[in-house]
């Protein structure tokens, strides 16, 4: 953990909750942000923010196993010690399927003739970028390829490094939905906390679980409840929920059709209906937030 | 038929779609399995009651290393892919990072002191809930801290093996949880919304399914929201549109309350009956 760079994380559990959205409107308030899109599964802040790429480099996330069909014998070994079941006989011939294989090399260690080596999987990339309110670091996952955590931490290693040479000391982290290695890794070394949920049965189930994550980390976090007009019975739950918790509910955003619509022109809602009660409410939970630290 | 219910972008109705369908399906009297496969985040249960019948718990595999067998050769360390063992020669010290497990076994076999056991860690449970005669649904839920679901989402889609119809509810994304669930499917069912971050999203899921080769159509959600740019793109690739669902207020507090469309509007009910006709017409024209 790097202590002079202020790392804040957006987290929901549940998806589609308005992480990124709320992301792109805290880009655009204020002084120049560093922001980190570890969503690296589907990330989208970049359509809001359009970076101007000024660096690209390539990840490794992994190796997958190559059988080489002059060599092998299709004895069958390799099959009976993979435990991915990544491996089997397809018109006879012994086949990796790329997908199920995780890359433990096991594999090309039982092999009695040597048929079998390892090849890199390079196509998920990461990228530097300027946009207009300061510096974006993002990543893409090629489809299909695993390893998302470690290329979270590629994305807020060097959103850190570029957050210092800006003398700019926050990051903001546009985190993954979920609760699994991509969501660890996003939130391992945060400063701080938000979790962003919804007014549904589904949302405050998923944000139970998300701070029951976070609560191992010993930082503190808050909440903002989106949309919380869709069922006001239901954010009012969620509100006591998060009282019983002792975790500070810090903005109530409003459902505004808005937000589409600025997402739809490739602004934040701040920018696109800055006077619009969902935009006045992000200002002050922009505040809340840098009060706190 | 195994069906996958999926979209690239969270909270797009993955679990509305799959809820409401397996509703409509069930009360007509299909014979019909839901599994919950977003394991990080399961939501279904939210939706759908049933009588408890079986919880099974998930277990991997994580090696012990006994330090009395061991000669400090370091060769599981080398063999490790997952940096999951700390080996310091000098000092004679060796242990094992549960978290980084992945439970893969080539320490195990690399070990030539027989200095390997392996022990049992609980990574989730499995529950089964029998809906009625003929139908049921399977939860998968990881415990909070582990890092992958992907074994325990395999384990809740053999539970379902043999069963006629299958719906599977998946993760979001496109990496591995996403890949243990749609691999096992005869047909994806991705659900987007209108707006750009759908889209981009609903590209990221085509092309990884198109490189597994599956078949699949697309619902789009909340439609009336945002932009005509998901339907252009789906013309233009000549990617079926299964089924729109309009934006509607009275749809997302139906939802928000944990109750399904289909029992409340009779409408619908006809809707996601219909959709089941296409699904089944699509996967056989494809």
């Amino acid at each position: 953990m790097n202590h002079s760079v202020n790392e804040i994380v957006l987290l929901s559990g549940k998806g589609g909750t308005g992480k990124t959205s709320l992301s792109a409107a805290l880009a655009t308030i204020g002084d120049k942000k560093t922001m980190a899109d570890c969503d690296v599964d589907a990330a989208n802040l970049y359509l809001i923010l359009q970076p101007e790429n000024c660096y690209e480099e390539a990840f490794v996330t992994g190796f997958k196993a190559v059988i080489d069909h002059n060599r092998c014998t299709n004895c069958g070994k390799c099959i009976s010690y993979c435990r991915f079941e990544a491996i089997s006989i397809i018109d006879e011939n012994v086949c990796v399927s790329e997908t199920s294989c995780d890359g433990c090399k096991l594999c090309t260690h039982v092999c009695p003739v040597e048929a079998i080596t390892m090849k890199p999987s390079n196509k998920s990339r990461w990228y530097t970028g300027i946009f207009r309110n300061g510096v974006m670091v993002h990543a893409r996952l090629a489809p299909g390829e695993d390893n998302s955590g470690k290329l979270v931490n590629v994305v807020r290693e060097v959103a850190i490094r570029e957050a210092c040479e800006l003398e700019n000391h926050t990051v903001i982290i546009d985190g993954p939905p979920g609760t699994g290695c991509p969501a660890i890794s996003s939130v391992t070394g945060a400063r701080m906390a938000v979790v962003v949920t919804e007014p549904t049965r589904s949302g405050l189930h998923d944000l139970k679980r998300i701070l029951e994550l976070i609560s191992n980390f010993n930082i503190p976090v808050s909440v903002v409840v989106n949309k919380f007009d869709l069922n006001k019975s239901m954010t009012n739950e969620i509100d006591l929920y998060c009282k019983q918790s002792q975790v500070t509910v810090i903005g109530r955003i409003p459902f505004d059709p808005n937000i589409v619509m600025a997402m739809v022109h490739c602004k934040s809602i701040v920018e696109w209906a800055p006077d619009a009660p969902a935009s006045k409410e992000i200002y002050s939970i922009y505040h809340s937030i840098f009060d706190m630290l | 038929m195994i069906v996958a219910i999926a979209s690239g972008k969270g909270g797009t109705g993955k679990t509305f779609v799959s809820t409401n369908l397996f509703q409509a399906l069930q009360k007509s009297g299909k014979a019909i399995t839901i599994v919950d496969c977003d394991a990080e985040e399961p939501n279904v249960a939210a939706f759908i009651y049933g009588h408890d019948i079986s919880r099974k718990t998930v277990f991997q595999h994580i090696p012990e290393i006994d330090t009395k067998q061991c000669q400090f050769c370091g060769k599981c360390f080398e063999y490790c892919q997952y940096n999951a063992i700390v080996f310091l020669p000098m000092a004679n010290f060796i242990k094992v990072m549960e978290d980084l497990c992945h439970d893969c076994g080539a320490c195990s076999y690399a070990c030539q002191y027989k200095a390997i056991s392996e022990t049992e860690k609980p990574l989730g449970v499995l529950k089964t809930f029998r809906v009625n005669e003929s139908s049921c649904f399977i939860e998968a839920r990881t415990n909070i801290g582990i890092s992958s679901s992907v074994p325990v989402i395999k384990k809740a889609i053999k539970e379902a093996e043999g069963q006629p119809l299958v719906l599977l509810d998946s993760p979001p994304g496109i990496s591995c949880p996403f890949i243990a669930t749609v691999s096992f499917a005869d047909y994806i069912v991705l659900v987007t919304e209108p707006t750009p971050f759908g889209l981009n999203d609903l590209k990221l899921s085509v092309e990884t399914i198109q490189q597994m080769k599956k078949p699949f159509g697309v619902i789009i959600n909340r439609a009336g929201l945002g932009d005509h740019a998901v339907y252009e793109w789906l013309e233009q690739n000549n990617i079926p549109l299964l089924m729109e669902i309009p934006f509607d207020v009275e749809i997302a507090r139906i939802y928000s309350e944990g109750k399904l469309l289909v029992n409340e509007d009779k409408a619908y009910l006809e809707q996601f009956l219909n959709l089941y006709k296409t699904i089944s017409h699509e996967s056989f024209r494809q």
